[in-house]
Order: C-alpha cells, then sequence, then structure tokens
C-alpha cells in the first residue's frame, strides 16, 4: 500500500519539522538560573539493600518531622522485608503494621518551630521532577547541598532551594561545609533608570557560617544576574563524601519507591504485556492478510 | 398477530429473536451488510480506534469511582490510595489518565483525515457536525475530569479556565461564581465536576457518539479519493467499491488496535507521566488555595487553544487582529460570488467586533477568540468551496497550506506549554492570525488552483 500523503509528507517532513522546531525554540524562555542537578545513580532502584538502608535513614532521620502519609509500613514488604523486621526495626511508635507512615511531630509544635509543617514525602520524588530532571535529581542535589550559613535562622543555607526552613539533618554524617557565593545583581548605588551591575563576593565558613563579603563594579556589561554557588569540602562528618553519597542515594532510592511503590512491577509486566501484544499484531496482520486476499 | 407475518430468513432461537427484535437485521445494515469503500487507508483507523478508547475511558473511569472520594480534603489522598492500596488500581488509574491523552491524539488525527479527504461536505454535514460536537464535549469532560486528582495543576487550572466567565460582559462575575459554586473553587466545584464527569458529560457523549455513527451508516463513509461508490453499484445494488464491513474492516481494525494497544501500553508500564505532559509533576502536589503555582499550563491537547486566549492583548488587536478583519472584509466585498446579503451580514459583524474591541477589554476578546478557534470547525461544511473534495485532486500547493496549518497548530500547542515570554507571545500572535486566516479566507483559496481529474472509481492495488 502506498498512501500519496505520507510520501507527500516524507518529502516535506524536514521542513515540517525544522518550521515546527525552529519557532518553538524560539519561545522557549532563557533557562531562569537553575542549578544543574547531580544525576540521581537511578540502579539503587533495584538494590534491595540501598531500599532497605534507605528506609532505615528514612525512619531515623527524617520521620519525625517528614511523613510519608500516603504509604503503608507493611508494603515494605516490597523491599524483601518481613513484617516482623519492620514492626521491630522500622515502626518507631506504637502505630501498627498496617498502619500509614505518619509523621511524629504535631502541626503546631511545627508550626512554632519551623514556621510551617514540613511538608509530606510520600510523591515528592515525582513532584520534584521538571525538565531539569526527575524528582530523584532534585532530591539527590539538594540533600548534598546544604552548608553553613549564620545569615538564617537555622544555620544553614541549601544550593538548590535557596533560604529553605529545614536544618541540615544529616550533618553529623556529612560534615558541614561553607560556600563561596558570586552574586551579580543590580548595584545598590545606581541611579534610577540606570543598568549598573555589581558583584558580591560573598565567603562563608564552613565550622561559623560566618560571612565576608566584597562588592565590586562590573565594568564590562556582559554580566547576567544571579548568583553561583561553590561549596567547600565537608569537614567534622563521620562518613567521607562517597559514603554520603551513597547514603544519601540509598535515601532518594527510598523516596522514589514511595512515591510509585508499584514501579518495578509495572515495569516488569510492561516487557511481557509489550511482548504479547507484538505476538498478537503478527497475528492480526496475517489474519488481514488472509481476508483481504479476497479483495480486487 | 403481527409478527408472524413479518417475514424473516432465521429459524430456531434467532428466528424467535427476529420475530421480535431486529437483531439479524441490525447485524446487517451495520455490519456485514454495510458497505464501505474498499480504499480506507492509515487514517480511517482511528474512528475505531476512538471508539475503543471511549470505551476502555468508561470501563477504567468506573472502577476508579468504586474508590475515589470527590471531597476535597479527601480526594488527593484517595487517588493515591487507588495508586498504592487498590490491587491492580494503578493499572486503572494509569489506562485512564493515559487514555485521556490517547482520546485526543486519536481524534485530533480523525479529525485531520476529515479535513484532507473533504469529509464534511455534502451529504456528510450531519457527520461532521456531531463529530464538532463530540469534540466540544469531549474538552468538557477532561475539564470537568482534570480537576478531580486535586492536585495543584488541577485547582488552579480550574480556577484559571472558571474565572475566564467572568470575562463575560454583566453578567459574568455572577456566572463564574454560579458555576464554582463559591467563591473559589473549592468542595463545592469539586462534586459538581464529579458528578459532571462521571454522568452528565458521558450521558451526551454517548448520544451524540452513536448520533455520529448513524449518520455514517445512513450515507456511508467518504474515503481518500472523495468518491461517491454509491454511484456506482452492480446488479444487486451493492457498490462495486464496497466491502462488508465485517469481516474485512473488523479484521483490519483488530490489526490497528493491536498497534494503538501497543504504543498505549508502552507509555502506561514505561512512561505514564510522559515527561510531565500525560501527568503534569506539580499535580502531585495536593491543591493549596493558598499558593499559585508560578506557572499554570493546561494539559497538552488544549494548549494550542490556551496560547490563542494567551496571545490576544491590546496591543495585538490594534496592530494585529484590526487589519486582519479589514482585510477579510475587503475580501468579502471584492469578491465577486458573494451575496449582498453576506456581505451586510459580514460588515456588521466587523464592525460591531471593532467597536467591540474599544469597548471591552482583551480578555473578553482572548475567551472569544478561544471559543472561536474551537467553534470555527462547524463552519468546514459551507466555507471550502473546492471542486472536489479530496485532498488527492486538488491543486498542489493546498498541500502546502494544510501543511502550514498543522506546523501552527503544533507550535500554537507548544507555546501554550510555555511560560509567558515576549518571544513566544509574537509567535502565538502571529499564530493565531494564521490559525483564523485557514478558515476565514477558505471559501476563497479553497476554490483557486488547478484542479485534478477525480477518477470515477476508487484507487486500490489488490494486497
Amino acid at each position: 500500500m502506498t498512501y500519496p500523503i505520507f510520501r507527500f509528507a516524507a518529502r516535506l517532513a524536514p521542513a515540517l519539522i525544522a518550521a515546527t522546531l525552529g519557532l518553538c525554540a524560539l519561545s522557549v524562555q532563557a533557562a531562569g538560573g537553575g542549578v544543574a542537578l547531580d544525576q540521581f545513580p537511578t540502579e539503587k532502584l533495584k538494590d534491595l539493600p540501598s531500599l532497605q538502608n534507605g528506609a532505615k535513614t528514612f525512619v531515623n532521620y527524617c520521620l519525625n518531622c517528614h511523613g510519608a502519609s500516603l504509604m503503608r509500613y507493611n508494603r515494605l514488604t516490597d523491599l524483601g522485608l518481613t513484617e516482623a523486621q519492620i514492626r521491630d526495626n522500622l515502626i518507631p511508635t506504637d502505630a501498627k503494621v498496617g498502619d500509614t507512615m505518619k509523621v511524629s511531630m504535631s502541626a503546631k509544635d511545627a508550626k512554632e518551630w519551623f514556621g510551617a509543617m514540613p511538608p509530606d514525602l510520600s510523591v515528592t520524588a515525582r513532584s520534584r521532577s521538571s525538565h531539569d530532571g526527575s524528582g530523584s535529581d532534585w532530591l539527590y542535589t539538594y540533600l548534598r547541598g546544604f552548608y553553613r550559613d549564620s545569615s538564617r535562622a537555622t544555620g544553614w543555607n541549601n544550593t538548590v532551594y535557596p533560604n529553605v526552613g529545614m536544618p541540615h539533618v544529616l550533618w553529623e554524617l556529612q560534615g558541614s561545609r561553607g560556600a563561596s557565593i558570586e552574586e551579580v545583581k543590580a548595584a545598590a548605588d545606581a541611579k534610577p533608570g540606570q543598568h549598573a551591575l555589581a558583584k558580591t563576593l560573598i565567603t562563608i565558613d564552613a565550622l561559623t557560617g560566618q560571612r565576608t563579603e566584597t562588592v565590586e563594579a562590573i565594568k564590562d556589561g556582559h554580566a547576567h544576574e544571579g548568583s553561583i554557588v561553590t561549596l567547600t569540602p565537608a569537614v567534622g562528618g563521620t562518613l567521607t563524601q562517597s559514603q554520603y553519597d551513597g547514603q544519601i542515594a540509598d535515601l532518594v532510592a527510598f523516596l522514589t519507591y514511595v512515591s510509585d511503590p508499584s514501579a518495578q512491577t509495572r515495569t516488569r509486566l510492561g516487557t511481557g504485556v509489550l511482548l504479547f501484544l507484538s505476538l498478537f499484531s503478527v497475528l492480526a496482520w496475517w489474519l488481514n492478510r488472509e481476508y483481504w486476499k479476497d479483495i480486487k | 398477530m403481527a409478527s408472524a407475518d413479518k417475514k424473516i430468513d432465521t429459524t430456531g432461537v434467532l428466528g424467535w429473536v427476529d420475530q421480535r427484535f431486529p437483531l439479524t437485521s441490525t447485524w446487517k445494515a451495520h455490519l456485514s451488510e454495510y458497505y464501505a469503500p474498499k480504499n480506507f487507508n492509515f487514517f480511517y483507523f482511528f474512528g475505531a480506534l476512538a471508539t475503543l478508547v471511549l470505551v476502555l475511558q468508561i470501563v477504567t473511569g468506573i472502577f476508579l469511582t468504586m474508590h475515589y472520594k470527590p471531597d476535597s480534603a479527601k480526594a488527593f489522598e484517595s487517588v493515591e490510595y487507588i495508586m498504592r492500596d487498590v490491587p491492580w488500581g494503578w493499572l486503572v488509574r494509569y489506562m485512564h489518565s493515559t487514555g485521556a491523552s490517547a482520546f485526543f491524539v486519536v481524534i485530533y488525527i480523525h479529525m485531520f483525515r476529515g479535513l484532507i479527504y473533504g469529509s464534511y461536505r455534502k451529504p456528510r454535514e450531519l457527520i461532521w457536525i456531531f463529530g464538532c460536537l463530540i469534540f466540544l464535549v469531549l474538552m468538557a469532560e477532561a475539564f470537568f475530569g482534570y480537576l478531580l486528582p486535586w492536585g495543584q495543576m488541577s485547582y488552579w487550572g480550574a480556577q484559571v479556565i472558571v474565572n475566564l466567565f467572568s470575562a463575560i460582559p454583566f453578567i459574568g462575575p455572577e456566572l463564574s461564581l454560579w458555576i464554582r459554586g463559591d467563591y473559589v473553587v473549592g468542595d463545592a466545584t469539586l462534586n459538581r465536576f464529579f458528578a459532571f464527569h462521571v454522568i452528565a458529560i458521558p450521558l451526551v457523549l454517548l448520544g451524540l457518539v452513536a448520533a455520529h455513527i448513524v449518520a455514517l451508516h445512513e450515507v456511508g463513509s467518504n474515503n481518500p479519493d472523495g468518491v461517491e461508490i454509491k454511484a456506482k453499484k452492480n446488479a444487486d445494488g451493492i457498490p462495486l467499491d464496497g466491502i462488508p464491513f465485517h469481516p474485512y474492516y473488523t479484521v483490519h481494525d483488530i490489526m490497528g488496535v493491536s498497534v494503538f494497544l501497543l504504543v498505549f501500553s508502552a507509555v502506561i508500564f514505561f512512561a505514564p507521566e510522559m515527561g510531565g505532559y500525560f501527568l503534569e509533576y506539580n499535580n502531585f502536589v495536593p491543591a493549596d488555595p493558598l499558593k499559585t503555582p508560578a506557572h499554570i499550563a493546561p494539559v497538552w491537547y488544549f494548549t494550542p487553544y490556551y496560547s490563542i486566549l494567551r496571545a490576544i492583548t491590546s496591543d495585538f488587536m490594534l496592530w494585529g487582529l484590526t487589519p486582519f478583519l479589514l482585510i477579510f472584509l475587503a475580501v468579502v466585498w471584492m469578491s465577486r460570488g458573494t451575496r449582498s446579503l453576506s456581505k451586510l451580514i459580514a460588515t456588521l459583524a466587523v464592525g460591531a467586533m471593532l467597536v467591540g474591541f474599544l469597548v471591552l477589554d482583551a480578555k473578553f476578546w482572548g475567551v472569544v477568540a478561544m471559543g472561536a478557534s474551537v467553534m470555527i470547525f462547524f463552519a468546514m461544511p459551507w466555507i471550502d468551496n473546492s471542486e472536489v473534495k479530496s485532498i488527492r485532486y486538488r491543486p498542489g500547493w493546498h498541500k502546502y497550506v494544510y501543511a502550514a496549518f498543522v506546523v501552527v497548530f503544533l507550535v500554537l500547542g507548544y507555546t501554550g506549554v510555555q511560560p509567558p515570554s515576549p518571544v513566544g507571545q509574537i509567535i502565538s500572535q502571529v499564530g493565531t492570525l494564521l490559525y483564523f486566516g485557514f478558515f476565514l479566507f477558505m471559501p476563497w483559496w479553497s476554490a483557486m488552483g488547478e484542479f485534478k481529474p477525480v477518477p470515477d472509481r476508487v484507487t486500490f492495488a489488490a494486497h
């Protein structure tokens, strides 16, 4: 069978695609100063010991403030744990094994301590997805992006989520980091209507969080507003940087699992479904061909 | 006894039924002796596929309704409950969410098929009108359904769209309040949207689909050649180029369905979010009336129209729409074929709009333009003046016009996804003019150029 419209489309395809993509590309807004995200090692999602370690980390460090209230404890049998293991090692309070992973802190206390209830993390690994990377990438970068900052109430700041309300809960593991920040913004002494930029260099001490600022004027007009944060190596943690990265990867793997617990089943099943449908398509094509032999 | 007089060929149980119900005759009229042109191509799978997706949506929807809670305090959680705690709930939910997007993919291709082969032309105007109504109702169905997961995009999308009604002069604010049932989108809104989504709109949809198919079977299908197969019949009154729908097109459609399901399943099992286009990332954050998202975009299938809505600014009304309408009016007046009554109506309409541009704000005209961009499809049977139905026998350059229309539609769709930007706005404004230009000037350009001779019989090569 030949379809004239397809031959036409094929001939015209390069022009059509070029026109569509070209116009689309033109209308894309310049990327809005987001931080480049580190890639989460997705192989962890299939690694049961990693997921179990992530679950333990979550329960020990996160669950005091953040719930995963859509997730049931006994569903963690997906991760190769028995209900007894879950009950003995993962349930911190008097919760039952069929309960959901609710937060221990009350909303009233949270409001008082942090200004707002820390978000539930059930589907965060999905909601934080963007065109810059998956939600897992975001979490992986975020949890590794804390640095000391004495100007914040918590004493901490973050590269991915500037001025976040959450302190660096895992700092004993990672240690604390300082930062050097290059901030380009409108100059303070700029006259109205004048477009003058100034560069502020901020260095933050890794231990005290003390800020030192130097301001320099920008002579050539090529700078763009925004800031670049470079972190200094961590000091004083119980883990090395690579051990810490591994620990965070496990935690993020767990949060990713929690955000869509059926994902592994889904892809495993999907392969079978596609194989069946491929075979079925061949049979359907064959049946069709046999019938259509009649049509002259 | 009246039924004893009825002449039937069947015996036994079937005969008993046929005495009392038109079973065999219906089967024959719509399947085994319904003659369809034998030269259907790829594009003709999509009517059957649309029916398939409709059934899938209804069946998966019924199961979702068993576990979903239309309550603003519980809705978000109940969707995740379906995803986690209901056995196979994730599959049913992903089928339904992917099905919504698949429905629009299928319908857009189905409509494109109608456009290029002139399937809306006499005697098929009513099929086309029922089809356009189905498209409108489908958009309503998708819009109501999108609120139900009660995520941030659900919530703010509904807020934005319902607020559009407030742009209508005089009654607008009251009207949008009446639709919402509250001052902001809230529990009352969710409950009524649920009622519309699961019963009111599906009933209308099913009725219209039935009317669409009955109208189709009354006049028979068009085909890629735009040749009327009923014009050439054999001694038994069967069209020479027609073949029984069953078994030939049933086996053909089974083949199409299996390939469709292959693609559909690939999305469901491996990319149910489809990169944030089928399930928007922000919709995994529960609705929060106090936190407006930085960027609110409708789902991809609405974005061409959303782009047109956003394109209408007071500047654009001045430099874009006003000259555009004046050129249109000039063309109407200069064309010899146009009756004076039509000229008068066109003049009054354009005049009213130009005055309206001064009186009413851009937001109102944006809503009008968005509405018009969807409603304008209804006009197709009366604005296409080409000598032939099918694109195959139209002047070669017509193909480029249709190709440009497709590009404009896709680009408008893309700019609708993007956050507002100055360049994006210009592109969507030019796109809006081209979009409407395609339709408004169709009475003239569709008649221009050298048409090719249409054959008596369809072109078909045996497989």
